[in-house]
């Protein structure tokens, strides 16, 4: 376990198995460790070794079978899917492999989206959308479809849509995934920037080693176990 | 604000989809509001008839005639205001595909009872001083371009030979309702001549027609005029204009039950259609509503934007589709006309269509729904890419 004043997410005795027809399939076996406040995580390890299920439990879109996560506190592994999907909006933002925009929607109200939960008014959520779009230099493409933007620009976007509710912790699954190098790069350097500047917390899942280097601890999972840490 | 924003744009996303959608769901509601049209048309008769009119006919059946002097007798029933009679003549214009309805009627005052048949007086007072005039409908007049004083033959079925006629007036109905495509002659010419060929048939009428002063009373004045003739050679059987005209739509009840279901089935296969489409798309957004979740927007966002999406399609194709009805209605009204007086689309079967469509567009979403709202999101999720 990490040692650090503040730990954000406390993860304990984690145990996640899948069933194929009769068969049991262990994917997270007594999974246990924390995350200090402020932390760029990176997950790596084999396809299949767990680590977006893993990342989806701590972000709370998936349950365990047993064992808990504590994030600021908050035992998220009691809460309900209603409670889950509030407590979400407020403390966690997503970045996907593939973007995951609303293709019918523009680039202002993709990231206005997690805002409409609040009860932020027209004028705020505008101003709030704006300076998320000017954290990832988009504010001259807000009138834009998804169709109409870059790769790299559409997760530009989904970053700022993860941003925008101004959350605690980001997860972000194979951010660069499906990225050239040179977008990868330029996401990779604004979610440091994300990670020094506002200080968020940042997890992420990755096979690809260059973006594993920009973060401050990498930790490896294979054959659902959490089996060595190098910082 | 926001998913109406969603549902209308997800709702033109697949514009050759939802195209053809909207385009099904419009000849469907159209062809359900027409069939449901051609029922009202149907029992436009019974609609239009008088309760204030009673029918007196033979007991055994209508092809079987009274005699006139029972007219005197009805007159005679207290609650009897007026008598007249009229007798089928049956009568074909040239050949059989040229039908309409031809009486001989009693000229003196049988269309006195008919005050929805409107006459100018001029042409009345001609029509009643000759007897061989006879008296048409608008739409007959114009379906043949009969004019006054234009002769016209029919050639008799019930009554054999060809029995010629001067047109010398031309109603007009008071309402849009009513029937227009009627030809009416004088019951004495009829009677003339079955003196000299069918003496047997002479002095007969079809049906007696009375008018009466109350028409709450109309069960029991009824009973009394049937009951002068218990026991007679000839009794009668007496019901208002309406349980009349209702007994020769019973004889169709079977094509109008047919022309029910057709209606209900046409629903029926346009929802299973809007259905599919809804599938399909839901199919295809579960990774959008699995972010929209992801997002922590509740199930009520992802059902409100499915099921708002299928009622707009639906919706819009239903508004499509009555629009369409009104060209279609006046084109089978013109085709028809010698069937059905009159075809309009009336306001209860604009909003039997619009609740219709709304109801395709409910039901479709019921699955895509259910479906989009239980999706486990890490589930949703791993169908991208």
């Amino acid at each position: 376990m990490t040692t650090c004043p503040d730990n954000i997410v406390e993860v304990r005795d984690l145990v996640k198995t899948y069933r194929r027809g009769a068969q049991v399939v262990p994917v997270l076996e007594n999974i246990t460790f924390d995350i200090c406040e402020g932390e760029f995580l990176a997950l790596m390890g084999p396809s299949g070794s767990g680590k977006s299920t893993l990342l989806n439990i701590i972000a709370g879109i998936d349950k365990a079978d047993s064992g808990t996560v504590a994030i600021g506190g908050v035992d998220i592994s009691s809460l309900s899917e209603t409670d889950l999907a509030s407590w979400r909006s407020l403390n966690v933002g997503f970045i996907f492999q593939f973007y995951n925009l609303i293709p019918v929607l523009t680039a202002f109200e993709n990231v206005e989206m997690p805002l409409l939960l609040t009860g932020l008014s027209r004028a705020e959520r505008r101003e709030h959308v704006e300076i998320a779009l000017g954290v990832v230099n988009l504010t001259d493409r807000m009138d834009h479809y998804p169709s109409q933007l870059s790769g790299g620009q559409q997760q530009r976007v989904a970053i700022a849509r993860a941003v925008v509710t101004d959350p605690r912790i980001l997860v972000a699954d194979e951010p660069t995934g499906d990225l050239d190098r040179v977008s990868a790069q330029d996401v990779l350097g604004l979610m440091e920037r994300l990670n020094h500047e506002f200080g968020k917390t940042i997890i992420m899942v990755t096979h690809d080693p260059r973006a594993a280097e920009r973060a401050h601890l990498v930790r490896h999972l294979e054959k659902g176990v959490l089996n060595d840490v190098r910082s | 604000m926001f998913v109406l924003k969603l549902i209308i744009r997800n709702a033109f996303r697949h514009k050759l989809r939802t195209g053809l959608t909207i385009l099904g769901v419009a000849v469907a509601i159209m062809a359900f509001g027409l069939l449901r049209t051609l029922i009202s048309a149907w029992y436009q008769g019974v609609e239009s008839a008088s309760a204030s009119r009673l029918i007196t006919r033979n007991a055994i059946s209508l092809t079987f005639t009274l005699p006139i002097s029972y007219g005197e007798k009805i007159r005679s029933v207290p609650g009897v205001r007026k008598v007249s009679y009229a007798n089928w003549f049956g009568g074909i214009y040239i050949s059989e595909k040229n039908f309409f309805a031809n009486f001989a009627i009693d000229a003196r005052n049988y269309l006195d009872l008919y005050p929805e048949f409107v006459i100018p007086p001029e042409q009345k007072d001609a029509f009643l001083t000759d007897r061989k005039g006879c008296v048409i409908g608008q739409s007959l007049s114009e379906r043949f371009g009969w004019k006054l004083g234009d002769p016209v033959t029919l050639r008799g079925t019930i009554y054999p030979g060809q029995w010629s006629f001067t047109v010398r007036a031309i109603y007009q109905g008071a309402e849009k309702s009513t029937d227009e495509s009627q030809f009416f002659f004088h019951w004495d010419y009829l009677n003339e001549v079955m003196k000299k060929t069918s003496p047997g048939r002479a002095d007969m009428v079809g049906v007696f027609v009375e008018s009466i002063e109350d028409a709450d009373r109309a069960a029991e004045v009824g009973r009394s005029i049937d009951e002068l003739f218990r026991n007679s050679l000839a009794e009668t059987m007496t019901e208002t204009e309406k349980a009349f005209q209702m007994s020769f739509v019973a004889m169709t009840g079977a094509i109008v039950a047919a022309i029910q279901i057709v209606s209900y089935v046409v629903i029926v296969i346009i929802m299973v259609v809007a259905a599919n489409t809804m599938a399909m798309t839901a199919r295809e957004r579960i990774p959008e509503y699995a972010t929209m979740k992801t997002l922590g927007f509740g199930a009520r966002y992802i059902a409100g934007a499915i099921f708002g999406e299928s009622i707009t399609i639906s919706l819009v194709g239903g508004l499509l589709g009555v629009a369409l009805s009104f060209p279609a209605g006046t084109w089978i009204e013109h085709s028809l006309k010698q069937f059905f007086p009159a075809f309009a689309i009336s306001t209860p079967t604009i909003v039997l269509d619009l609740v219709a469509s709304v109801i395709v567009g409910t039901v479709a979403a019921l699955f895509p729904a259910w479906r989009g709202t239980t999706i486990n999101v890490a589930d949703g999720l791993r169908r991208i890419g």
